[in-house]
């Protein structure tokens, strides 16, 4: 980053003072309160752990060529879907838009020099350093072999790996997330520019605050309860062994508490991003903005009341199971008029295709097979059948990556120009997203054809019948990566080649495109005074018929 | 929309006010952001030891009747000597906080935030040397100390840790509440505070009635209700 920024300023021409350029230096960077910088110190530690994670599904993938495996002992191959699961949700999905462009863009776009507290801010990215480095230390010096999961008695009784270090390591990047909500949220509240009221908010700051609500709600509870599994560990005292009296149901209640929302965490942000998106690329104001707030919201509080249905075969009660079941399908309505709002903005746009649009168009796709498998699932008796299958494995990554990742990648993609004053070939950005799209099919699809005919997840062998399938999955595995590897590329090639950008390359709405690219320390010269609503874009029909009532004026 | 004209005059004058930061418009916006700020991290502290919470309880529906015999171990009038001290503490934090609210000398400010930390460090000193090291010496400590057998089921070992785990962490946050005590006698010293601006005395006295109260729910769920009082 330093080296890239030390060019721009020798560069001739020399461009006004902003956050990349004002100073330099380690200290500058490390020492740093600014919420840009912070977000940029996230971006590279965040990217850094994908490419662990990646590295360690590409070599999963590569061993399920054969049946009998290619690479590995089992217990090696245990130890690559633990390291592959854990470094993906608790180091890269967790933490990857909010820490990132929530960090960047929360106070750029509320109208504010910076979050409420930036030295906690810097803080929580120390603490999570800390936590992927214990993570990343466990996982070298004898790995996990416990599933991301870490279920007792797998993690207890049975395992000699480094399932303490890991845990704490978990434990503590907890700690980081925490504080990241909490900033977020008191930033939401008191941090306004005058004039920008709750119903002027961008739709991506009601997302990150639904998931920071999630951060400060759900986080404590996984902390605690990885503590209680390391003390098991240390102690050799029974907390969820049930030869001493424990039950290891309670963990799985306790675990799937925090880890259900997670899985909102991970969305939330990424639906806020489309929400962007889609206007930006629609040149047109987002259809039912409240339903879609408020949908956001809705998501965050149901999340955490249908954490059951991950228990549904593991001995929950089944009048629990029904309630939690009944629950499951309540988050399918949010999720759903979404997806319909998007669309419905989509519907009569001035629609162009630009690598960030692509990105969005493809997340409301694969999110919507990954949200209506998940219905599936949600379904006592079928999930009787899918639970613990390649079913699963498919259903969440359409989630997680095809929505998740895809929407991170939209969005750094579109925001880019203001992080680094640069633009990227346009060209190559759209190729790099159609080939993750079709790897990412190419990888996925066949695991819900392999779970649906029964292929257990986890396992390091397996029959010779599913050998044309899991060798589809992982030709697509690898142009996935291939995928993945293009944008890196380009990006930091452009932060030093790249075109100089404009304030606002997109033409799109937004506090944040009303400040220079890259934006000063300061972001705002002067306190901006909000008099419009979000996504004012001119409408067509205010172009046809400007004496209709209802619509919105140019 | 009015926020941030007076201060925005202020700062083009330079007179930012003592301990203000520089993303806020306004000093009345910086309080409520820290205000707002304890409240969520409080509500994290809560769902904190709500995990530990709902795990007693469970373990406690399964296993009543060792949860009770490991009850009656525990020292219940150093229990009781604690949560009065705690109180008294609390007490003593609100005068620190009106002391400095009312613009009082800052002499009387660091007398009461004084007389709370005596009063902390009392409680972790009763706690220490009274209910834990005789635990260690009676040889009831999972773990660490845990003389196998003596008519002990697994529930009462059970019940030990969690006593152990509950007040450890509970005890964490009376030192941390230390250390916060300690600054806000050094910032007093400092006379960075006036009534005007008071609000890190404020959110600190928030952070340690909340510890105050996670004991007033450990107690009688502890030491109490365990049937002590009914000939058992």
């Amino acid at each position: 980053m330093s080296t890239a920024t030390a060019d721009i300023q020798e560069r001739p021409g020399a461009e006004s003072v902003n956050y990349l350029n004002a100073n330099y230096g380690i200290k500058s960077w490390f020492l740093t309160f600014d919420h840009k910088r912070i977000g940029l110190l996230y971006l590279a530690s965040i990217n850094l752990m994908f490419l662990v994670g990646g590295i360690a599904a590409v070599m999963m993938r590569f061993h399920l060529i054969e049946p009998q495996g290619a690479l590995f002992e089992p217990e090696t191959y245990n130890k690559m879907f633990s390291t592959h699961g854990i470094i993906m949700v608790f180091f890269f999905l967790v933490p990857s838009i909010p820490a990132t462009l929530g960090n960047f863009l929360i106070p750029l776009m509320i109208g504010a020099r910076d979050v409420a507290f930036p030295k906690l801010n810097l803080l929580s990215w120390y603490v999570f350093i800390t936590g992927a480095s214990l993570a990343l230390i466990g996982v070298l010096t004898g790995g996990v072999d416990t599933g991301w999961t870490f279920y007792p008695p797998y993690s207890s009784l049975y395992s000699h790996t480094a399932v303490t270090v890991v845990a704490f390591g978990v434990f503590i990047a907890g700690f980081s997330s925490i504080l990241t909500g909490l900033n977020f949220i008191v930033t939401i509240h008191k941090m306004r520019a005058p004039g920008m009221t709750w119903f002027r908010l961008p739709l991506f700051i009601w997302a990150m605050y639904a998931t920071s609500l999630i951060f400060v709600l759900g986080t404590p509870v996984i902390a605690i309860t990885l503590f209680l599994l390391a003390l098991e560990r240390i102690l050799h005292v029974g907390i969820f062994d049930p030869a001493v009296g424990g039950d290891p149901l309670l963990f799985q209640h306790l675990f799937w508490f925090y880890s259900h929302p997670a899985v909102y965490i991970m969305i939330l942000p990424g639906m806020g991003v489309v929400s962007e998106l889609i206007t930006a690329f629609s040149r047109k104001k987002i259809f039912g903005y409240s339903f879609v707030a408020f949908s956001s919201l809705s998501i965050a509080v149901i999340s955490f009341v249908v954490w059951g249905h991950h228990m549904f075969v593991t001995g929950q009660s089944v009048y629990a199971g029904l309630v939690f079941s009944v629950l499951s399908f309540l988050v399918a309505i949010p999720s759903a008029v979404k997806v319909f709002n998007w669309t419905a903005t989509l519907y009569r746009g001035s629609i162009s295709y630009e690598a960030p649009m692509l990105y969005a168009l493809g997340f409301i796709g694969l999110f919507t097979i990954g949200g209506l498998t998940g219905l599936f699932l949600a379904s006592l008796a079928t999930d009787v059948h899918l639970n613990g299958t390649y079913f699963i494995v498919a259903h969440f990554h359409y989630v997680m990556v095809g929505g998740a990742v895809m929407a991170y990648l939209g969005g750094i993609h579109f925001w880019w120009p203001k992080i680094s004053g640069r633009l990227y070939p346009d060209l190559w950005a759209r190729i790099a997203a159609a080939i993750i799209f079709i790897g990412f099919n190419l990888t996925f699809f066949p695991q819900f054809v392999l779970g649906y005919l029964g292929m257990p997840r986890r396992y390091a062998v397996y029959p010779a019948e599913f050998q044309v399938l899991n060798v589809m999955s992982s030709a697509g595995a690898s142009i996935l990566g291939i995928g993945y590897v293009i944008p890196l590329v380009y990006l930091i090639w452009s932060m030093k080649y790249g075109p100089v950008a404009s304030a606002n390359p997109w033409k799109a709405k937004g506090l944040e495109w009303t400040v220079p690219s890259p934006p000063p320390t300061e972001n705002f010269a002067e306190i901006p005074i909000v008099t419009e609503d979000a996504y004012n874009y001119p409408t067509i029909e205010a172009h046809q018929y400007p004496d209709a009532p209802g619509v919105a004026r140019v | 929309m009015h926020r941030g004209w007076l201060v925005s005059e202020m700062a083009a004058h330079g007179a930012h006010p003592p301990g203000f930061a520089h993303q806020f418009e306004t000093v009345e916006q910086q309080r409520e952001a820290g205000t707002l700020g304890m409240w969520i991290f409080l509500a994290t502290e809560i769902l904190f030891f709500g995990g530990m919470f709902t795990s007693y309880i469970v373990y406690r529906s399964l296993h009543l009747q060792s949860f009770i015999a490991g009850s009656h171990e525990l020292k219940v009038v150093f229990g009781a000597t604690n949560t009065a001290v705690l109180i008294c503490s609390s007490l003593t934090m609100a005068l620190a906080i009106r002391s400095a609210q009312t613009g009082r000398s800052k002499g009387s400010t660091i007398f009461w935030l004084i007389l709370t930390m005596i009063l902390g460090a009392a409680f972790i000193a009763i706690k220490l040397r009274y209910e834990w090291y005789a635990d260690y010496v009676e040889g009831i400590v999972p773990g660490v100390n845990w003389v196998a057998g003596g008519g002990h089921t697994p529930g009462v070992k059970m019940f030990m840790c969690f006593y152990f785990f509950m007040t450890g962490l509970h005890a964490l946050h009376m030192v941390v509440g230390l250390g916060i005590l300690t600054v806000l006698v050094i910032m007093t010293a400092r006379n960075r505070f006036s009534s005007e601006y008071y609000s890190p005395l404020e959110i600190s006295g928030l952070y340690w009635h909340f510890v105050d109260i996670v004991w007033i729910f450990l107690f009688p769920l502890l030491y109490l209700i365990g049937g002590r009082y009914h000939g058992s």
